[in-house]
């Protein structure tokens, strides 16, 4: 699936639940799926920056697709980024970069989780980002 | 006397509304407090019929606001017992009085090889500014260490003062643990060999009547907003003996005798350290707030809030996996603790969502994380106008939050 239709995917899971508890049981239930970092690699250099709890992030380039590997301390925070790696990981750099992450407001975690909240939301996604590009550029410099 | 909260509440608009439609449970005291309509409209007033500048117009206005300016500086002197209204100088916090101090202090009095011995519970208020001037001074600063419970190591403090000590500075309260210091034991002890004693009141004078006469302590600092009234306001009372040797901080108006180009002569205490247009309107707000907590008493509303801690501890303690931290004999006002292994985060999160403000992190207080060994800890602290209700409806949440985490 690209982009966009594991989005769409998303919305829908996220549009089934009236209740906000509902929607946290969700992300709470994403972050169980997490595909963990390796814990060798918890250190400083795969730390996210501006977030509460810590978060790690790690990419791969495999056969012209990045790989994300992630962990965080605290679930709400571990879980929204196995949402994200959901939607980016396992797709090539292009994709990702033009990535729009229209679901992020359909499925009103925007609301519940406003960049205000400190969860650091919009940190993992430039740092996903920022990945996708490094290795668009290392692959075009090949 | 005691207190009715339910008539107390109206005095409070901020606390009758809903969040995330649920009625507001505000446990974010420490933070900063709610602020009663006495406080409000007394800076209405202000900014209404008196706003005018001070100590330099001839005209009506000026003169009313400069009198009611030095009488806020009166009714703070008496509010903490201090000796002078001069000793009492107005700064924007106990950030800004702190900073006062580790400047000017340090300036005329530290040197290289000196210490400055600070305690490992302070706020990075009562850390930083002392790192600071050390730094620029060449003097190294010392620490006296705490407990597991969250109290301070006694013991350690006749070793760690020394003739190379310049000043203690410690807090009276800490904000992360809610431990009362014994700071009357560390002023007795620092005076004894000659040092001078900064306490951050920021966390105490909330909750207790401090009188620094009693105390005996060279400087005291608090922050109005702590304390119901205005942000932007504080407190610096310092023994005259120390002000009147201290150099200036801050270079502008007010703090000037005269002005040439060959040099200047500095005005005396206390606007010797208020440069520049004071914050005339906040300053009338926090004399509000002194007499609006006055009137309802310190004994009472100690009485209270004690009442409010006892039986929010005896309900979380009933919360299987709960873990307290600091768990000193003498508390005020603050409970910081974490539970099962959900991160204090996560928890925030989910009392927001039910409409209670605690604050989750580290308290402006890394180091004693790093002492706990903890990422941050859930922190409910208690103002006069929280209820009973209130701690039910709390724990009613954090249930919620295990249920959701488990
Ligand atoms: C113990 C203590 N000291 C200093 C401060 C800093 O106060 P302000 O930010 O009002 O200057 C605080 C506020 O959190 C505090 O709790």
């Amino acid at each position: 699936m690209n982009i966009q239709e594991i989005e769409g995917e998303i919305i829908l899971e996220f549009a089934s639940f009236e209740d906000w508890l509902d929607k946290y049981n969700h992300i709470i239930e994403s972050a169980r799926n997490i595909p963990r970092i390796e814990p060798k690699y918890k250190e400083e250099k795969f730390l996210i920056q501006g977030c509460q709890s810590q978060v790690w992030l790690r990419a791969d380039l495999e056969d012209g697709k990045v790989i994300f590997t992630a962990d965080s301390d605290a679930l709400i925070t571990r879980g929204i980024i196995a949402l994200l790696i959901r939607v980016l990981s396992n797709q090539p750099p292009q994709d990702i970069i033009d990535a729009k992450l229209e679901f992020i407001e359909k499925t009103g975690l925007h609301q519940h989780l406003s960049p205000t909240r400190s969860n650091g939301l919009a940190s993992m996604v430039k740092q996903m980002k920022l990945y996708a590009i490094a290795f668009k550029a290392q692959t075009e410099a090949q | 006397m005691s207190i009715n909260v339910e008539q107390l509440r109206r005095e409070f608009p901020v606390l009758s509304q809903t969040v995330n439609g649920k009625p507001l449970v505000y446990l974010d005291n420490a933070a900063t407090t709610q602020k009663p309509k006495a406080v409000v409209e007394r800076l209405m007033d202000y900014y209404y019929k008196e706003n005018s500048n001070i100590h330099r117009g001839a005209h009506y206005l000026s003169m009313q606001a400069t009198e009611a300016y030095e009488e806020a500086r009166e009714t703070t002197r008496m509010y903490l017992n201090a000796a002078f209204s001069r000793e009492i100088i107005f700064t924007r916090g106990t950030t800004e009085s702190i900073n006062l101090v580790a400047s000017s202090f340090s300036q005329k009095f530290l040197k290289e090889g000196d210490e400055i011995l600070i305690s490992a519970m302070e706020h990075h208020s009562n850390i930083v500014p002392w790192q600071m001037a050390c730094q620029q001074k060449g003097a190294t600063l010392k620490v006296i260490p705490m407990d597991e419970q969250g109290v301070l190591r006694m013991d350690t403090l006749d070793e760690l003062l020394t003739e190379k000590t310049r000043l203690v500075a410690v807090s009276h309260v800490s904000n992360a643990l809610g431990t009362i210091n014994p700071v009357e034991d560390i002023i007795g002890k620092a005076h004894q060999k000659g040092i001078p004693v900064l306490i951050d009141g920021a966390q105490a004078v909330p909750h207790m009547k401090v009188d620094v006469q009693k105390l005996d302590c060279d400087f005291y600092c608090f922050s109005g907003h702590k304390l119901y009234g205005p942000m932007g306001v504080g407190v610096l009372y310092g023994k005259e003996e120390w002000l009147e040797q201290m150099p200036p901080y801050q270079g502008g108006g007010e703090m000037i005798k005269e002005v040439r180009f060959t040099g200047t002569t500095y005005n005396e205490l206390p606007f010797k350290f208020e440069a520049g247009t004071p914050n005339v309107g906040d300053v009338l707000g926090l004399e509000a707030a002194l007499r609006f907590v006055s009137y309802l008493r310190h004994d009472v509303i100690s009485v209270y809030e004690d009442s409010l801690m006892q039986y929010a501890m005896k309900q979380l303690a009933t919360l299987p996996g709960i873990r307290f931290i600091g768990t000193a004999e003498h508390k005020t006002s603050v409970i910081s603790f974490l539970f099962d292994d959900i991160h204090p985060y996560d928890s925030g999160v989910i009392l927001d969502k039910l409409g209670i403000a605690v604050r989750t992190g580290h308290h402006c207080a890394q180091p004693v994380m790093d002492f706990f060994n903890i990422p941050g800890t859930i922190r409910v602290s208690f103002a006069m106008y929280n209820s009973l209700k209130e701690i039910d409806l709390l724990m009613d949440a954090l249930k919620k939050v295990r249920t959701l985490f488990s």
